[in-house]
């Protein structure tokens, strides 16, 4: 019973919640289960054969561009601004937005590797492009499965590089817009820097708020980072990452004390490449790791661990997941953490076995995320979603959760006996009373929808 | 609703009163004013929202993106002569004219960095340094409201987030537009029932279930609400004409706060028009949603309009601000002391400039809410220096700012 219990831990705190069959498969070795995972995965089959970022930013700057002229057709409109979240024109990257998020979360339901698909889920919310800015809409997708999936056990380097060049990011951050105020361009165009990804790079991505470095270096950032840009629709190559060098600011730049003589594009790289291994990362990424595994105040023992081996392997994000499965802090029992919504939707669906009444309805889940307040790459800010368990718990929110659980139990109570739904994700972990409760329940969906709603479920 | 009472009843304690008739409520309540906080996240930019066109340097500083004069197209609407009001906030300049609006200028948190979240955090805790505590002042400040008040709670969140500001020891309601089928009470019963054993959602689901049922029965006669979450900025609008029906009702609660975001304007943020303009408006519309929904209330309302900081005094490579310091904050209401511009002008010449770049911050926003603690909620001005806002004596509050 201890062995199933820890299951539940291992495919809860590490996975997406329990498949039917996942427990049994778990309990024999916990930490093995995890481990087992983190090796390079393929890419999950929903998601295989999707547009690339170049041709989703090539959309993008079509859909832009259409609007435009007809702004231009129509200049009266310009009067009456549009008040729906999005502007007109941008129907098509609407479309590959909900397609594609829809795809994820197929994804995420029926795959093998739910550890992987966790750590996806974590980095892309570190690296955070919103579709709050309408560019991202309808290049998100492209982000998490270019920029983020294959370096989620490599080195975190790696990763920086991609998603800094990433065209979702230079659009979401408004680099690609940015101009030196001595370069050609600039002195050309009185146009100039804009040092809204620097800021983010420094306080989000890497250091981290604390650590000391000044407007000085965002700005000395942003200088380093002028001509990261985007090729337009005019361009060679629309759609892809370009380097601007009439746009890069000329001269020497010094960044944290060090100095970085002029080298455009590569300037950009080496500077990313020290932030990367710069100790003040380490612990940064080892305190966002540990928050989110661990608890939502991780002892700091298991944080120093953790940053220690980020530096001594130098970035590798694979080391540093296998040290945080062998801290037995991420053991705990019982489970500390609320499932975010996006995590207790894809959990209720494994744990039902993603029955065919729910199959082929990707925007009925993300029209559910949205109500329960994390619709997909909707972060409100570059900061990403909030991550500890007050953020998610607010009253209303608890309800809607309930309500959540009770309504998909309808869809689906002809298909599934709920003592088996209770014995394949939380039995082993749950208390008496929600075991006789599920027992109780006067009908199959009642019992469903007690399992789902359960306490023991929106906990991880 | 009598079905849900019973749920209600058995989650104990006094919840189904939250449906007795009002004027029983009305004498147990401490108070009869309201207060509504709405945060700005991501960086408001206050000189375009107040654009300070008597300053000799404003045009300047702000090229492309400065507001006409009052009186030329588009120009700005004229707050007394040397402050204007963004065309966007249109709106709001009714509630100034009635001497109902104070547009307070050069104010910012106690927070002097640029980060949006930990600005935030400044703003909301009430405290200088980032991350010290947990609870946010306006929690800290329903700790010591004379009474806990029969019926609902008197602090209300909107959205689907408590924000931290109403974050703290003292259980808040909550709400959110939802189209979510409601369960029924038996199921509801036995799943609160299971709750019950965990001390976070336990409380959660209890507090929910009882502001939800307080909601229906304010804004629809007891009839469960089915209102879809509108897209984008809409949201802001459902729940500011929530904040409003649910502050007005005797029984209702007196603290209220909501977020509007979309302020972080760094590119192409436009001066008359754009994308800065549509947030303004959606935020006028907003208050005069919250105002609407108080009806009579009104008269006893003082809303907060604040931001974490305000944005850079120059315009930056592409067309936007980037993050500042001092800025602009409004406090609306029936009760305010407005038709005026609360302002210790420290101007716009390159040499006076915060960094090298911000607007001076001549006014901690703690002043500003102190002031409303004080004289408008009327908790003791001692309790709030040690309570409310620890370690702020620099802060002090202002005289004047309410309506006596």
């Amino acid at each position: 019973m201890a062995a199933r219990a820890a299951a539940v831990v291992a495919t809860a705190r590490f996975g997406l919640g329990a498949a039917p069959g996942e427990i049994a498969a778990a309990a024999t070795d916990p930490r093995g289960w995890v481990r087992q995972q983190l090796v390079p995965q393929a890419m999950p089959p929903a998601l295989a054969g999707l547009p690339d970022g170049g041709e989703r930013t090539r959309l993008f700057l079509a859909a832009r561009r259409a609007m435009q002229e007809q702004r231009r057709d129509r200049p009266a409109a310009a009067d009456q601004p549009p008040r729906a979240a999005l502007p007109p024109g941008m129907e098509q990257p609407r479309e590959a937005y909900l397609h594609e998020a829809g795809l994820r979360m197929r994804a995420q339901i029926e795959s093998k590797a739910p550890a992987i698909e966790r750590l996806v889920a974590f980095w892309s919310n570190h690296f955070t492009v919103s579709i709050l800015r309408p560019p991202v809409l309808a290049l998100a997708g492209a982000f998490e499965r270019e920029a983020i999936r294959p370096h989620v056990l490599g080195r975190f380097e790696d990763m920086l590089l991609a998603v800094a060049r990433h065209q979702a990011m230079l659009l979401y951050l408004d680099n690609a817009l940015s101009i030196g105020p001595n370069s050609r361009a600039g002195r050309r165009r009185a146009r100039g820097i804009n040092e809204n990804l620097a800021r983010e790079i420094l306080e989000l991505h890497t250091l981290g708020v604390d650590a000391g470095y000044t407007q000085d270096d965002v700005r000395a950032l942003a200088m380093i980072l002028t001509g990261w840009s985007i090729a337009r629709l005019d361009d060679a190559d629309p759609g892809g990452f370009r380097f601007r060098p009439l746009a890069h600011e000329p001269g020497d730049k010094t960044l944290l004390g060090k100095r970085y003589t002029e080298d455009g594009e590569r300037e950009g790289i080496g500077a990313l490449k020290d932030l990367a291994r710069h100790p003040a990362t380490a612990r940064h990424i080892a305190r966002k790791l540990a928050c989110h595994f661990i608890a939502d105040d991780p002892p700091s023992a298991s944080i120093e661990r953790l940053a220690a081996t980020f530096r001594a392997a130098g970035g590798d994000l694979a080391a540093v997941m296998r040290a945080l499965v062998g801290e037995d802090a991420a053991w705990a029992k019982p489970l500390s953490k609320v499932r975010p919504p996006a995590e207790l939707v894809v959990a209720a669906l494994r744990a039902t076995g993603y029955p065919a009444a729910t199959q082929g309805d990707g925007r009925r889940l993300i029209g559910a995320l949205r109500r329960l307040g994390q619709a997909p790459f909707a972060a409100p800010s570059p900061a990403g979603w909030p991550d500890t368990a007050s953020d998610w718990t607010a009253p209303e929110a608890v309800v809607r959760r309930v309500e959540w659980a009770t309504a998909l139990a309808g869809r689906f109570a002809a298909e599934i006996a709920p003592m088996e739904l209770f014995a394949q994700s939380i039995a082993p972990a749950s208390r008496t009373e929600t075991r006789l409760a599920v027992e109780r329940a006067a009908s199959a969906r009642d019992g469903i929808a007690l399992v789902l709603a359960a306490p023991e479920f929106q906990r991880r | 609703m009598l079905a849900r009472r019973r749920v209600l009843r058995a989650l104990g304690g006094g919840a189904v009163l939250a449906a007795m008739p009002a004027r029983l409520a009305l004498a147990d309540a401490p108070t009869s004013r309201r207060f509504v906080l709405v945060i700005l996240r991501g960086g408001l930019d206050g000189l375009a929202a107040v654009p300070p066109y008597g300053d000799p340097d404003y045009r300047n500083a702000r090229g492309a993106l400065a507001i006409g004069e009052p009186g030329s197209e588009d120009g700005a609407l004229d707050l007394g002569g040397r402050f204007g009001l963004h065309p966007a906030l249109a709106p709001l300049f009714a509630f100034y004219g009635r001497g109902e609006m104070l547009a307070i200028h050069a104010t910012c948190s106690a927070y002097r960095g640029r980060s949006h979240f930990d600005g935030q955090d400044v703003l909301e805790s009430g405290i200088a340094t980032p991350h010290a505590t947990r609870d946010g002042w306006l929690n800290r400040a329903l700790a010591v409201m004379p009474t806990a008040r029969i019926g609902t709670r008197d602090g209300l969140a909107l959205g689907p987030s408590v924000p931290l500001v109403l974050r703290g020891a003292v259980p808040v309601a909550s709400w959110a537009p939802t189209d979510m089928p409601e369960v029924e009470p038996g199921l509801m019963q036995t799943i609160a029932a299971l709750y019950r054993h965990d001390a976070m959602l336990g409380p959660a689901l209890a507090e929910g279930l009882k502001a939800q049922s307080f909601a229906d029965q304010v804004m629809n006669d007891g009839q469960r609400m089915n209102q879809p979450p509108g897209p984008g900025r809409q949201q802001f609008r459902q729940a500011a004409q929530a904040a409003g029906r649910m502050l007005a009702a005797a029984n209702g609660p007196r603290i209220a706060a909501l977020d509007l975001g979309g302020w972080d304007t760094h590119a192409n943020q436009g001066a008359v028009r754009g994308r800065l303009a549509q947030a303004l408006a959606t935020l006028a519309e907003g208050v005069v949603d919250i105002a609407e929904g108080l009806g009579a209330a009104w008269r006893e309302t003082a809303v907060l309009v604040a931001t974490e900081f305000g944005r850079t005094v120059a315009v930056n490579g592409t067309g936007g601000t980037d993050h500042g310091t001092g800025g602009a904050a409004f406090l609306i209401g029936g009760a305010v002391a407005g038709g005026r511009v609360l302002a210790d002008w420290p101007g716009l010449a390159p040499g006076r400039l915060y960094d090298g770049r911000d607007l001076v911050p001549t006014l901690d926003l703690r002043s500003v809410a102190k002031s409303v603690l004080i004289d408008h909620l009327g908790l003791p001005p001692k309790t709030v220096e040690t309570r409310v806002f620890p370690d702020s004596r620099a802060a002090a509050p202002l005289k004047g700012l309410l309506s006596a």
